[in-house]
């Protein structure tokens, strides 16, 4: 982002708060990038002369007489194949000591894709994950969360998944990331072997947290340059998106917005919409498929980050860890892909969506059951076959350490079903049981 | 003169101009960005200064920018070649716009100009006319689209001249009128009409005469919708509302679909307009697609037209119910409608109401579902706007605003209930707090009573009531134990049950049980209830549950099985000797 060769100074901040600086600047335009002091910001809000910036590494010790410069732009990233295996910040900057990207400069943030334009998504992205495959299938194209508690391993499980998906591209943006973290997803791409086709937006939590707002951007615009212009299959990893609204907050608090529900901005659905609906499954077949995290608080999906990310994504995967067997696993109820109906049963073997059903509902059951054990009732015969099914359940598919073929789920499940069922209670379709019943 | 002004201020899509000129509210402008224009619509206005919502992104716009009144409000142009047409929530066609991305500032003709349509003439030389009165037909697929005197004419008309039978395009004269005061005026099969504006041109609307059918069962049978009622669908995410409605779409015995996406998931609309061309109406064997109209302003599209889509999508509706069809308007989510209004209401810096929603929220949703509706038309004959919305509470709490406003102005209420949706019971409708005003209606018990069988509406209730105590039973049951409540609660329980898997519940995904004609639902449901009337002996709780759960799992196959087919008539064989064994 380099700034062009003439161009007016300003000198004279009218305000200053936390994160955000007003001056007069008449003929700024909105959304236009500018340098405070040299720190990078953002136009939010004109007034007459006024115009308001988002200083995204905050404002601390900016003086009144700052210098101040536009670029008369938005925010843009170069892109070319130069970005394959790069680790960039959030502004676009190389932070892995390499040198600058060479390439078309394009502006972030960019125009939605015509939805008449879209096509069905309908391609099985496969992870070996049964709480994934079999419960919760991935399409690409799709846009689903990790719903996850903070200690639970979600950027781990989230770099399995990237690892075992067969895609072209993977694109990983990091917001308020670890120092950990942000190391433990570089060396599970090197050791991968895979470095050559990621490329990582990172913005750890030693840095600014209103300059996590680029990143989305950033790491989307680049997934675009390799969907759109290259036909790729690109996966992009979000995490942790409750950190991006949280800095969303700080902003639109230090504006004197009125907060809706949780603090939150009342634009929050549309700001993460904006991000989310970036998955696409274009016809020249390239698509772009979106996995995040929502990290949860105590597993409280009613607050407003998480709710309203569920209404924009199509499902969420809920890590839980389950106390019977031991394991982290991904809750069968909590958990939803939207879009498995357009690849089960058409891309994997038809019993996929009546065996994925019933595995549930026994499970059901056998929380019912839990239940009862827990008040001091006496449990029947089909209580305790419930319980002991839902033990070998949980271990041998819903943990997430499974790594199998959904065929071999499939087979796993009829078989936990004959040891622990008769096959009207599994609620069946009879022919699919005369075929599949392992007796 | 037209009114000009100057860009002043900008936060986000709200955006300040001065003026130099008179400015009505809801009058659209065109902002100038750099020779690409940016429509808006006037939202307040104070001294010189009009506060405008921009239905664009205004990235790279700038204070001194000039700013250009139209002089007219938000329009929708109606004519033939609506249906099957995949518009933007401003009526642009998505279709044909040629970029892979949305650009700023296109607007494309939402109809063919050049396409020619086999006109009837249905008026002659020397009628009188008003607002609304058939002039002629052309066939838009199956359908009877009459060509109308434009809504907007005011007082009595006398026709001139009507063209000929004949092929005409939408912009030809298929008639001239004479006004009362002696003006001659040429109409076209096209007229524009805004869309905040109710089409009236009807005689009266009188109370819903019928139920609409749509083949779901916990619906049609326990919440009917009447046609021309209204109705929502409030629930969590996840709760299968998207699935709900879509089934509702494909099913819905109504001659139009305009199915409004508003702020939702692009991908959705995606899965409309792919699938709904391969699929077939039920009631006419035409293809889905050939009747229905896709408004499509999905999340991440400009927020401001989100209002505009559920307007526009209520206002083709109402146009082709002055035809005397039967339309059905869905909806999904007039939440995300309620949030946009937020956003503006909140970078305007108004006083907010509860969950900083607009204080007047609940009287521009009741002001919208009032809409909808059954009418006579002049001629006598009756049109039907049925409307269904879909309501997505913040974190599932029906306690709020949006739900709490549409709670009183719709008069079906299908409420999806989280814990249904985790046990997979779908659809997720919970059977005891959903209902539907109808039921109580006279007009429509007695039509029930016709329709399908007299005393109905008292069978339902029966049914209900089962499904309630079923609950309560259930309640003692986790409190007392299996062993401590009578055998009865148990088998109150199951009756409950049964009710639940073998009829509430339906596979939205199985080719068969996906739709339930009415015919079928009655056999159903009668079936079930005199399971439910015998008396039946068990030795102990468990044998209860097993004998019931065979009987459930009969049921089911019965409802995966193509009516009365050989399948189907097995099952029911099994389940007669199921009977057979136990109980009177």
């Amino acid at each position: 982002m380099a700034t062009k060769a003439y161009q007016k100074i300003y000198t004279h901040l009218e305000a200053i708060t936390k994160a955000t600086v007003s001056l007069k600047a008449p003929g700024a335009s909105n959304d236009e990038l500018a340098k405070v002091a040299g720190r990078l910001a953002q136009v939010v809000k004109t007034k007459g002369d006024m115009v308001t910036l988002q200083v995204f590494a905050g404002t601390e010790g900016i003086p009144t007489d700052a210098e101040v410069t536009f670029f008369g732009a938005p925010p843009t990233l170069k892109v070319s194949e130069q970005l394959s295996g790069r680790f960039f910040n959030a502004y676009g900057d190389p932070i892995d000591g390499g040198p600058d990207v060479e390439g078309e400069e394009r502006e972030v943030g960019g125009p939605s894709v015509n939805p008449y334009k879209r096509m069905q998504p309908d391609q099985l992205i496969p992870t070996g994950i049964a709480g994934i495959d079999l419960n919760n299938t991935l399409v690409s194209g799709q846009k689903i969360p990790f719903f996850a508690d903070p200690d639970q391993p979600y950027n781990q499980v989230m770099a399995d998944v990237a690892l075992r998906a067969d895609v072209d591209k993977i694109i990983l943006g990091g917001m308020g990331l670890s120092n950990d973290d942000y190391l433990f997803f570089r060396h599970a791409f090197e050791n991968a072997g895979a470095l050559d086709r990621i490329v990582s937006f990172v913005n750890t939590t030693e840095e600014p947290p209103v300059e996590r707002l680029l990143i989305p951007d950033m790491a989307l615009a680049a997934a675009e340059y390799f969907a759109v212009d290259k036909n790729e299959k690109v996966l992009v990893l979000l995490t942790d998106m409750t950190l991006y609204a949280d800095a969303l907050s700080i902003v639109s608090n230090r504006m004197d917005q009125i907060p809706s529900k949780d603090s939150m901005p009342g634009s929050l659905y549309s700001d993460l919409a904006k991000i989310y609906e970036k998955a696409v499954q274009l016809p020249s077949g390239g698509s772009i498929t979106i996995i995040a995290v929502t990290t949860l608080n105590d597993g409280d999906i009613t607050h407003a980050i998480p709710d309203n990310t569920g209404y924009i994504t199509e499902g969420q995967l809920f890590l839980r860890a389950d106390s019977d067997s031991g394991k982290v696993i991904i809750d069968p109820f909590r958990s939803l892909s939207r879009l498995k109906q357009h690849v089960q049963g058409k891309k994997t073997r038809e019993d996929h969506s009546q065996v994925m059903n019933a595995g549930v509902r026994l499970y059901a059951d056998a929380q019912n059951a839990k239940t009862k054990l827990e008040n001091g009732f006496d449990l029947s015969d089909y209580d305790l076959r419930c319980l002991d099914y839902a033990k070998e359940y949980a271990t041998r598919l819903l943990s997430i350490d499974v790594n199998i073929k959904t065929d071999e789920m499939l087979d796993t499940a009829w078989e936990l079903f004959a040891k622990y069922f008769k096959p009207e209670e599994t609620g069946i379709k009879q022919a699919l049981v005369d075929k599949y019943w392992k007796a | 003169m037209i009114t000009t002004g100057k860009v002043t201020g900008i936060v986000s899509n709200l955006v300040t101009v001065e003026v130099n000129g008179p400015v009505a509210e809801n009058e659209l402008c065109y902002i100038d960005l750099k020779g690409t224009k940016l429509l808006a619509e006037v939202i307040k206005v104070n001294g010189n200064k009009a506060s405008v919502q921009v239905f664009e992104s205004t990235r790279s716009l700038r204070g001194g920018d000039s700013v250009e009144f139209l002089g007219k409000m938000l329009e929708v142009t109606l004519g033939p070649g609506l249906l099957s047409s995949v518009y933007d929530g401003l009526q642009n066609n998505l279709a044909t716009m040629t970029d892979v991305f949305l650009k700023r500032g296109e607007y494309t003709d939402p109809l063919d100009h050049t396409k020619k349509w086999e006109f009837t003439p249905e008026a002659s030389a020397g009628d009188k006319v008003v607002a609304a009165d058939w002039l002629g037909e052309v066939k838009e697929g199956w359908l009877p689209h009459k060509i109308m005197v434009p809504f907007s004419f005011e007082g009595e008309y006398t026709v001139k001249s009507v063209a000929k039978a004949g092929s005409y395009t939408i912009d030809d004269t298929i008639a001239v009128l004479e006004s009362a005061d002696g003006r001659e005026i040429k109409v076209t099969m096209t007229q524009k009409w805004p869309v905040k504006v109710a089409v009236k041109g009807y005689r009266e609307k009188p109370r819903p005469q019928k139920i609409m059918e749509t083949g779901v069962r916990v619906i049609d049978t326990f919440n009917p919708i009447a046609e021309g009622g209204t109705g929502f669908i409030p629930g969590p995410f996840g709760c299968g509302k998207t699935v709900l409605q879509h089934a509702i779409a494909k099913q819905g015995e109504a001659d139009v679909i305009v199915m409004a996406a508003c702020g939702e998931r692009a991908n959705e609309v995606v899965e409309i307009f792919s699938e709904f061309p391969e699929l077939i109406d039920p009631h006419t064997g035409r293809h889905l697609m050939e009747r229905t109209t896709i408004i499509c302003n999905t999340s991440n599209m400009p927020v401001a037209a989100r209002e505009a889509s559920v307007y526009t999508a209520m206002t083709i509706c109402e146009y082709y119910r002055a035809m005397g069809l039967r339309c059905l308007l869905l909806a999904d989510s007039t939440s995300r409608w309620a949030q946009a209004l937020r956003e503006m209401s909140n970078r305007m810096e108004e006083l907010p109401g509860a969950d900083a929603f607009p204080v007047d929220l609940s009287a521009i949703i009741s002001n919208f579902y009032a809409r909808a509706g059954m009418v006579v038309l002049n001629n006598g004959k009756t049109g039907a706007v049925t409307f269904i919305g879909t309501v997505s509470p913040a974190g599932g709490n029906l306690k709020e605003p949006v739900t709490e406003s549409t709670k009183k102005a719709a008069r079906c209420f299908y409420a999806l209930e989280q814990n249904r949706a985790d046990q997979k019971r779908y659809p997720a409708v919970n059977p005891i707090d959903s209902y539907s005003k109808y039921l109580e209606y006279p007009e429509i018990q007695a039509f029930l009573d016709e329709k399908i069988e007299r005393g109905w509406v008292e069978k339902v209730n029966k049914a209900k009531f089962i499904v309630r105590k079923g609950k309560e039973m259930n309640d003692q049951i986790n409190i007392l134990g299996d062993d401590g409540v009578p055998m009865s609660y148990h088998e109150a329980f199951w009756k409950s049950e049964l009710v639940d898997f073998a009829f509430l519940q339906q596979d939205a995904f199985d080719t068969i049980d996906a739709l339930c004609p009415l015919e079928r639902q009655k056999y159903m449901l009668n079936l079930i209830m005199d399971i439910c009337d015998r008396n039946f002996e068990f030795e102990d709780f468990g044998k209860c549950r097993e004998y019931f759960k065979q009987m459930i799992n009969v049921m089911r196959q019965m409802n995966y099985s193509e009516y009365n087919s050989k399948n189907f008539k097995e099952y029911n064989n099994q389940l007669s000797k199921l009977l057979e064994s136990n109980g009177n």
